[in-house]
């Protein structure tokens, strides 16, 4: 694979970490406009702990994962009586606050005679942690696809578990749940920390990918983009969200007879896809039907 | 203390163009139920039609405005035709993004129209404005504020006096009566949309005109400075958005010149989260929460 593939592809299973949270939270019933949030800090946490502190990169990354697990439960836990329009707003607000805070945010340290941390808007540089392991970027693209196969395994098993039906069941009618006497508010709770858990992954990632994060790449772009992902994709298996990323990032990066006219001609096509299948591509009545005709004898 | 009222007053003046929008989100989202994320890039796109007729053909600040105008009311009809009207109904989350793709469409349109990022945009007056005892008041903040206060006057008449102004609320109130009534839901949708992008041209003429320049990200900008002010003062109410615009516009003129430019913004987001934790309704919104929620049942 050429360089450029290999970066295109990285950064498709970094992105589609953004889309699977978003999807999470779509599941569940609410639109979240502010995953990016978990993103960033996922991806500064980890990149604190591994190019201030010197850890490897596995714990790192968990530190990073869980810090971020930690933040959406917080935001859970304020805005869980929010619904809708507000919800999504309430995240939005979130996130803008995250990243214009780590606008003022200076913590450097001297580490091998250089000054290394998150510089305010400078944004946060040698990460190096890919560098000084000599990882090339073709072993990380292998660490990315294997940290998202092993995440959309998991995810897969989940939706076909109790857990996954009642998670919908809430998506499609919270007072129906609750009157068959599940708790919405843990249900919701346990899915929102998941989502922030993988858009905190994503952030990870990224960080190590990239060696260099500043605050204006979780601007709400970010989270948008993975919202759209996972409904273009459809909201009927976790699979959905990769369509999404793949038609938008990997299809579209790859034609250049539409360079230049790419976001008119992917806008226009998503707006008509959406008017034939507003659940997305693959929604849970096509789903349904696939697993029918494959189990049939 | 002088500061803290020429503050103030600057805050109102730009926070009544942020109300404008804030109302043009209220319309929609009363009607339809729906969020038109492509709100702030239609104004944008309009705004863009402007800059290009002045910046090759070198019109005048008039033909300026209604350039402006017209054009984000067009962008505004393609949006509704494509997003809202051929989506379901009840589809609430597929407008949504479908409006956000149309977004990044409208953003490449711009780019392909005038491929720089930054481009001037004709002031209204060229004369700077005049003082009152310590106070000076910017003409642009004088003429945005009487224009934004005919506006709404209108505005409030056209929705309280007039046939069409009923049908809207009837619409808004439960489109199935409506419908019995002998009111084609469908049509007082497409014309609220109409109002609501002619409001939002209006708007975004002002807000450019005082900032004598444009960019892409105007669209951005008015998409969420509206929302912001819309959920600020409670969604769904004219005295709602009104409210919200103003009190947006004045926390962040305080917040900037207290705290400095890195503020700005964030105290902005600060109260906006804290008012949705502790008053989820908005400052004057009550007891709607759950009818919005409903909206959003079948996402």
């Amino acid at each position: 694979m050429s360089e450029y593939a290999i970066s295109i592809a990285s950064n498709m299973g970094i992105i589609a970490f953004v889309a699977l949270s978003a999807y999470v939270i779509l599941v569940v019933g609410e639109i979240s406009f502010g995953q990016q949030a978990y993103f960033g800090i996922g991806a500064y946490v980890s990149g604190v702990a591994s190019a201030m502190w010197g850890w490897p990169f596995a714990p790192a990354l968990a530190l990073g994962a869980l810090a971020a697990a930690a933040a959406a439960l917080a935001v859970g836990v304020l805005t869980l009586r929010l619904r809708g329009l507000y919800f999504a707003i309430a995240t939005l607000c979130f996130a803008e606050m995250i990243r214009l805070g780590l606008n003022s945010v200076h913590v450097q340290v001297e580490v091998d005679g250089e000054l290394v941390g998150p510089d305010g808007a400078e944004g946060f540089g040698d990460i190096r942690w890919i560098f000084e392991n000599n990882v090339t970027p073709h072993e990380f693209m292998f660490m990315i696809y294997g940290l998202l196969g092993a995440v959309l395994a998991l995810m897969l098993l989940a939706e076909r578990s109790r857990l996954g039906a009642v998670l919908r069941m809430i998506g499609q009618d919270p007072l129906l749940a609750s009157s068959q006497g599940i708790d919405v508010r843990l249900c919701k709770l346990l899915a929102i920390t998941f989502a922030g858990m993988l858009a905190g992954l994503g952030g990870c990632l990224y960080a190590h990918f990239a060696t260099y994060v500043e605050p204006n790449v979780f601007n709400v772009m970010l989270g948008v983009h993975g919202l759209a992902y996972g409904l273009i994709g459809g909201l009927g298996t976790a699979l959905g969200p990769m369509i999404g990323v793949v038609l938008d990032i990997g299809f579209l990066e790859g034609i250049r007879a539409i360079q230049g006219y790419r976001m008119i001609v992917f806008g226009g096509l998503v707006a008509v896809l959406l008017i034939v299948m507003p659940r997305g591509i693959l929604d849970e009545t096509r789903v349904h039907r696939i697993k029918r005709w494959m189990r049939r004898p | 203390m002088a500061d803290f009222i020429q503050t103030t007053f600057d805050g109102i003046s730009i926070g009544s163009a942020y109300a404008l929008i804030a109302l043009g989100f209220t319309l929609i989202f009363g009607v339809m139920r729906r969020i038109n994320l492509s709100y702030g890039p239609s104004i944008m796109l309009g705004a863009f039609a402007g800059t290009w007729i002045f910046v090759t053909l070198g019109a005048q600040p008039w033909q300026v405005a209604a350039v402006t105008i017209v054009g984000t009311v067009l962008v505004g009809m393609y949006v509704e035709r494509l997003c809202f009207w051929a989506i379901r109904r009840d589809a609430a989350v597929a407008s949504m993004v479908s409006s956000f793709v149309i977004w990044m469409q409208l953003e490449e349109v711009a780019t392909i129209l005038l491929p720089g990022r930054t481009y001037p945009f004709p002031e209204l007056f060229s004369a700077g404005g005049f003082e009152a005892g310590p106070y000076f008041f910017r003409m642009e903040h004088v003429a945005t504020l009487a224009v934004v206060a005919i506006v709404l006057v209108l505005l409030r008449l056209l929705l309280f006096r007039t046939r069409f102004g009923l049908a809207l609320r009837a619409v808004s109130e439960d489109p199935a009566a409506a419908a019995y009534m002998g009111i084609r839901p469908n049509q007082v949708t497409f014309r609220a949309f109409v109002l609501a992008s002619l409001i939002g041209g209006v708007a975004g003429y002002l807000l450019l005109a005082s900032d004598q320049q444009v960019t892409p990200y105007f669209g951005l900008w008015a998409t969420f400075k509206g929302l912001i002010a819309m959920m600020l003062g409670g969604m769904g109410s004219f005295r709602g958005a009104v409210v919200g615009g103003l009190l947006l516009g004045v926390i962040e003129a305080q917040t900037q010149w207290y705290l400095g430019n890195a503020f700005k913004d964030l105290g902005a987001y600060l109260v906006l989260f804290l008012v949705l934790v502790l008053r989820p309704g908005g400052l004057l919104g009550q007891g709607i929460v759950e009818r919005d929620a409903q909206a959003f049942r079948r996402i």
